[in-house]
């Protein structure tokens, strides 16, 4: 780009068959990157676009397009199911994260240590569940959390605690099971990106921090967490993505259906069953795919404006 | 409920906190016994999964539960069959994740080299849509997306799930990170020099030094692949294309099989089990190729 600017002082027309020269030249790199750009132009750009043109038009997928302005999108915010299922999905992301993000944290800091002899065993230990089938590990908990022959209610029988019904009641337990899972499966996911963060500080840093007396908890909340703060962010904003879109594990869990009172019920789910998985309501399905686009940048812009302010703040101070 | 989840996360942190102020000899049996504690809670699921497997369903259903194998397997297999081809689900999870690994090997690394080793006009701009992709959220597109597969007949068709994320960003990243650190430009140009095609340099002289990055990628991209489930369950509705995850969904829910759990459980046993044994065989591999990718800018 830098070398266009300087030969554009000696006219245009140079510059441009530079330019064509240097295209040429390089068509083979062309080659080599057209398949990601086309595909990516006709399987993820157009539907995108398409979806947000469809959200304004009411269809049932075989007759006409009726044009119906934002009445899709109104029609979502007015209905408390809608509400109910985007309620659920930031609660059960929300708590699932507080132990992924926290408990990831913690196990890499103990795996890095010194203190722990092989932390390659723990370490795959860890990361089984993320290479399981989240349909099969959705089954087994289903088991697991049974009401009288599930092995977690026998756990808690033999702490002194009464059985809970998992699944029935009012479905008030349904989305703690959830949360559960989801936090089982994912944590070894975090813990092994914040791991290879952590081989990446220098030993030096936790070395100069011990002689200066400073204990594990001070140095992994004043050195570690500080150090991992851009590693974080894209844990969260990918995490924001992912628990936006869970739709298999709650789907599973709860039969294919929503739950007792559809308290398991996430937004994905609401979305499939708008359509196509159920109802053929694909304007309004559409509208709801916006919706939690929307909702998954907004958040991901808040995450990344509040760690850069962070960081700021602390170049500023050195 | 949720305040027992507290009370042992509390309890946990008081642990830990204390492991890590103790005496050297102390802090490792605790902080061991923190580990133990936890991988116990991760494998749990997985051994009672084996177990159950093996149980008969009047067994299962009792309290308390079994803990232990019993002899009840082959009875079980016999009423997976009967619900069930898992055979055919297995073929077809093989198919759709092989030669979508294998699309996603051959394009990722031609895009990856490409960025990384050739500097063409508008290289640093296209890289960043590359990026820029990586953050939307592609369910956005959902619905257009299953009727464009219904458009191009790609219901009930495994393209649907194998052509449309074969060249994926991620992997373009991830193999742009690779080249950069493995590949020497100077190779290259000596096989420039010695009168070698572009083609032939990626084909002959690149590949083989990407081997062990295929091999990484290769890994995570089949296992993805293979556990996949939204995507399959819109697309492929005939019984006979169904892939693993599809297959035991078809099952939990299949009124003839009543609530037979031994089976259910052996299913999904046999569904997981040779990811499980890939993994454990190449869990260094597998680890390493995923941060690889996450971490570096």
């Amino acid at each position: 780009m830098s070398n266009e600017s300087s030969v554009a002082g000696k006219g245009h027309r140079r510059s441009a068959s530079v330019l064509f020269r240097e295209i040429k030249k390089n068509r083979v790199a062309y080659a080599y990157i057209a398949p990601f750009f086309i595909l990516f132009a006709v399987f993820g750009l157009f539907p995108i676009l398409s979806g947000l043109a469809i959200s304004f038009f009411s269809w049932d997928g075989i007759s006409a397009m009726v044009f119906v302005g934002f009445r899709n999108y109104a029609r979502l915010l007015s209905d408390s199911l809608f509400w109910k299922a985007l309620f659920n999905t930031v609660y059960i992301g929300i708590l699932a994260h507080i132990f992924i993000l926290l408990g990831g944290l913690v196990l890499a800091y103990i795996l890095n240590s010194k203190l722990i002899k092989f932390p390659n065993i723990f370490k795959t230990i860890y990361f089984l569940p993320m290479v399981t089938s989240s349909v099969a590990v959705a089954i087994v908990f289903q088991a697991l959390f049974g009401l009288n022959s599930g092995l977690i209610n026998f756990g808690l029988q033999a702490l002194g605690v009464a059985r809970v019904d998992w699944w029935g009641g009012s479905g008030q337990y349904v989305k703690t099971a959830i949360i559960v899972m989801f936090a089982w499966k994912w944590i070894g996911w975090n813990m092994v990106i914040y791991l290879a963060g952590m081989q990446g500080i220098n030993a030096d840093l936790y070395e100069a921090a011990t002689i200066d007396g400073a204990n594990h908890v001070q140095i992994f909340f004043r050195i570690t967490i500080p150090i991992l703060k851009p590693i974080i962010l894209f844990t969260i904003i990918q995490s924001t993505i992912g628990a936006i879109s869970l739709f298999t594990e709650p789907f599973v869990l709860t039969n294919l259906q929503g739950g007792t009172g559809n308290e398991g019920m996430t937004v994905m789910m609401y979305l499939l069953k708008k359509a196509p998985y159920g109802n053929n309501q694909y304007g309004l399905a559409s509208a709801c795919a916006y919706l939690l686009c929307a909702i998954i940048i907004i958040v991901s812009f808040i995450n990344m404006k509040a760690f850069a302010t962070d960081d700021e703040k602390k170049s500023g101070g050195k | 409920m949720t305040n027992l989840i507290v009370a042992f996360v509390i309890v946990l942190a008081a642990v830990l906190v204390l492991a890590f102020r103790a005496p050297r000899l102390g802090k490792s049996v605790a902080l061991y016994a923190v580990l133990a504690i936890v991988a116990a809670v991760m494998l749990i699921p997985f051994y009672w999964m084996f177990v159950l497997a093996t149980q008969p369903t009047s067994a299962i259903f009792q309290n308390p539960p079994p803990f232990w194998f019993a002899d009840n397997l082959a009875q079980n297999f016999a009423s997976m069959m009967a619900s069930v081809n898992i055979l055919l689900s297995f073929t077809n999870s093989l198919i759709v994740s092989g030669s979508y690994t294998f699309l996603v090997l051959l394009f990722c690394s031609m895009g990856g080299y490409a960025f990384a080793m050739y500097r063409f006009p508008g290289r640093n701009k296209l890289f960043g849509i590359l990026l820029v992709t990586m953050m939307i959220p592609w369910t956005a597109g959902i619905i257009p997306w299953f009727f464009m597969m219904s458009k191009f007949g790609w219901i009930n068709n495994f393209l649907a799930l194998i052509v449309p994320g074969c060249a994926n960003a991620f992997g373009i990243f991830w193999m742009r990170q690779y080249c950069q650190n493995n590949v020497s430009s100077s190779l290259v140009d000596a096989a420039r020099i010695d009168g070698c095609s572009e083609w032939l340099i990626f084909f002959r002289v690149i590949a083989p030094i990407l081997l062990p990055a295929f091999a990484a990628l290769g890994i995570m991209m089949f296992v993805n692949s293979w556990n996949d489930f939204m995507q399959p369950m819109l697309i492929l509705r005939d019984s006979k294309l169904h892939t693993l995850p599809l297959m035991l969904k078809y099952m939990l829910g299949d009124p003839t099989r009543g609530t037979d759990m031994g089976s259910m459980m052996l299913a999904n046993t046999l569904a997981v089990l040779p990811i499980l044994v890939a993994f454990l065989a190449a869990s260094k591999y597998f680890m390493s190729g995923l941060t690889a990718g996450a971490i570096k800018e």
